[in-house]
């Protein structure tokens, strides 16, 4: 008991059934030794050819131009910005969940970390080709780095958020990316140490980087997690910030804002949780990991998401009443009365939809019971999905669509097919990486799994019963009966 | 890059709770533990083995401060002296609007370091190949390599981690640094002998 750090039976186990260090390891790395099942590379197969769509829609674009767009004169953003703003959104959870959580101490990130890192890592890939493929001479895209050049050398704009939202990006990838990978050196060791073939051996001999466990190398690894991890949570926090900053920092009504960044951020891991619900109720029960990603962590996750929910809800009406009214301001007034709230204009449709999914929706999650249920859970994930989705679009149309000039005031956005493709390509190439790592990688965090298992694990708990009773005597009769 | 070939005693633990009086009673009796490798991080082990605390966070500390003052210094030099722009007679060191890029290139450049640092010092990199003690040390087992010099009693060490409660304990002669390899072959360390 002396090295076993107590945890509360009040506290549900982290880990279900009856569990061994090296049950753990067959669980986890059992799925990556075996040969993919027919629904695998069913998945697969489909990703890849959303993966090859999306690749014909862009060829569309870059050869022909941006006008294979449905982007019009006053709607210069239409889906392609609403997209990399909803997936940079999406990868926030990850972050969340690996970072703040780890500085929080909160045990039950281990069984999902590694998987939402992935999605993070894999949806930042996503969000970065809308802007890249949105520049339309897209060989000229290196322009926005600030090299020395012989055209001065004229350098980039260092005051404006669009270049602020290049280093937000790149650092954030680069950032989870190392997080990331030197969180998998130690299992991707245990997968070489199980290897039976030598293809096996090969790969992640080579992916492991030799690592061999030593406990100095650990003690290394546990500082370089948490720095890390801090530095991430700021980080994290930043890139959405400045992402919001996009528009923030115009004169756009709709747009010119100051409750933006908490206001995106907020809404970033209210989408990204849902994204991390939506994987993971797939992936414990194709892989068979219900151990691992139990009710509790659902419920945990479903937490967060009424808690984001409720402070995305509370700025929208925030934002309404600051637009609609109180900023005395005629055209901050007309964007949010006439071209949002009123559900009669154009774009009225989608500001309600946003409201039922943000907002109305995810308040069902109050009741235990549904956070608890896992049909509820999943359609929860998926509606609050449409609804992050709906709100970027929101912003970025429903401002523009009726600019200053009421004469070039567009007639109705619908995104060309291509718009559309280029979306269903980056969904291909997410689910693609996806099912790949599913199959390749350890999805779940093996060694952070196995430093939790005599504390949360339910055998261990069960066991810790009488000890817990005895201690409790112990520490009744030492402290308290001589106190008085 | 090469330790050298050593002669160790290596007794496996399957339980933390017995490893840590052991580790205890092994540096009380004198011998040398070489290291003890375990499939997780197991608290306190730095502890107890007398390692001392990592530096790698001020390593990381530098390297952001390197990236701050990097950020801060070019975009200055950039809008001040290289390329003055007005911009609506604003001023051009316009130190608020470099927050964000600065924050950036502070991160990334304490998050590369860091990572690269810790490579390095682990010696971690693709194809580095290093002796492992026992294959279930990343799975389910925690390895104590302890170090023979001429003197040790190897048998006497054995005895010592058998009442120590090693579940598994066997000598082997090894390779204490690393060589470039693979891990699908036998490979050991090209060593160039003097004389040759």
């Amino acid at each position: 008991m002396s090295l076993l750090k107590y945890e509360s039976q009040q506290r549900e186990p982290l880990v279900d059934g009856d569990k061994t260090y090296h049950q753990v390891t067959e669980d986890i790395i059992g799925p990556i030794e075996m040969k993919p099942t027919r629904l695998w590379y069913i998945g697969f197969f489909i990703s890849i050819g959303l993966l090859l769509f999306g690749v014909y829609s862009i060829y569309r674009e870059v050869t022909y131009g941006v006008g294979q767009w449905n982007l019009n004169k006053t709607i210069g953003w239409g889906w392609d910005i609403t997209n990399f703003v909803w997936w940079v959104g999406i990868g926030h959870a990850g972050t969340l969940i690996s970072a703040i959580l780890l500085l929080f101490r909160q045990g039950w990130r281990t069984g999902v970390n590694r998987a939402a890192e992935a999605m993070t890592i894999f949806a930042v890939m996503c969000a970065g080709q809308f802007p890249i493929w949105h520049m339309g001479r897209v060989w000229m895209a290196f322009f926005v780095l600030p090299y020395p050049n012989t055209r001065g050398p004229l350098w980039v704009n260092f005051n404006s958020p669009l270049l602020w939202d290049v280093f937000a990006i790149s650092t954030y990838f680069t950032v989870s990316l190392l997080f990331w990978y030197s969180g998998l050196l130690p299992d991707f060791a245990t997968v070489r140490d199980r290897a039976k073939t030598k293809l096996r051996k090969l790969l992640y001999g080579v992916a492991a980087f030799g690592w061999t466990g030593s406990t100095k190398h650990w003690q290394r690894h546990e500082s370089l997690s948490l720095v890390l991890a801090g530095l991430s949570t700021p980080l994290v926090l930043s890139v959405h910030t400045i992402v919001s900053f996009d528009f923030a920092t115009s004169v756009i009504p709709g747009w010119h804002t100051t409750i933006f960044p908490p206001y995106f951020v907020a809404g970033a891991i209210f989408s990204g949780f849902a994204m991390v619900q939506t994987l993971l109720i797939v992936v414990r029960k194709v892989m068979n990991l219900q151990d691992y990603i139990t009710m509790g962590h659902i419920e945990a996750m479903n937490k967060v998401i009424v808690l984001t929910g409720s402070i995305v809800g509370c700025a929208y009406l925030t934002e309404l009443f600051i637009g609609a009214y109180y900023s005395q301001n005629m055209y901050e007034a007309y964007a949010f009365q006439q071209n949002r709230a009123n559900i009669l204009s154009p774009y009225g449709w989608s500001y309600w939809l946003m409201m039922f999914c943000n907002v109305v929706s995810p308040q069902l999650f109050w009741s235990r019971k549904l956070r608890r249920n896992i049909t509820v859970t999943f359609f929860m994930s998926i509606i609050v999905n449409i609804g992050m989705w709906y709100e970027r679009f929101v912003i970025i149309v429903t401002s523009i669509y009726r600019d200053f000039l009421p004469s070039s005031w567009s007639t109705y956005y619908s995104p060309s097919i291509y718009e559309i493709g280029f979306y269903l390509g980056t969904f291909g190439l997410f689910f693609t990486c996806f099912f790949l790592f599913a199959k390749y990688f350890p999805v779940i965090a093996l060694a952070e799994i196995k430093s939790i298992l005599k504390t949360s694990g339910e055998n261990y708990k069960a066991k810790m019963t009488d000890i817990e009773r005895s201690d409790a005597e112990k520490f009744y009769i030492e402290k308290v009966e001589h106190a008085h | 890059m090469a330790g050298g070939l050593k002669k160790f005693v290596v007794g496996s633990f399957d339980d933390e709770a017995v490893l840590f009086p052991a580790v205890k009673n092994v540096r009380k009796a004198g011998y040398k533990i070489h290291d003890v490798y375990t499939p997780f991080p197991v608290h306190g082990l730095d502890h107890a083995l007398g390692i001392r605390e990592t530096s790698l966070h001020t390593a990381g500390f530098i390297y952001a401060i390197t990236g701050t003052t990097t950020a801060l210094t070019f975009i200055s030099w950039v809008f001040t002296k290289d390329w003055p722009l007005n911009i609506g007679g604003k001023p051009h060191f316009a130190l608020p609007a470099w927050i964000p890029i600065t924050f950036e290139l502070t991160v990334l450049f304490s998050a590369v370091g860091m990572v690269l640092t810790f490579c390095y010092l682990c010696n971690l990199a693709p194809f580095v190949k290093k002796h492992h003690f026992h294959p279930r040390a990343t799975d389910d087992l925690f390895v104590m390599a302890i170090e023979c010099s001429d003197k040790t009693d190897d048998a006497e060490v054995q005895n010592f981690l058998q009442n120590a409660g090693a579940k598994e304990i066997n000598v082997q002669v090894a390779e204490t640094g690393w060589w470039i390899g693979r891990y699908d072959r036998e490979q050991k360390l090209y060593r160039h002998e003097p004389g040759y």
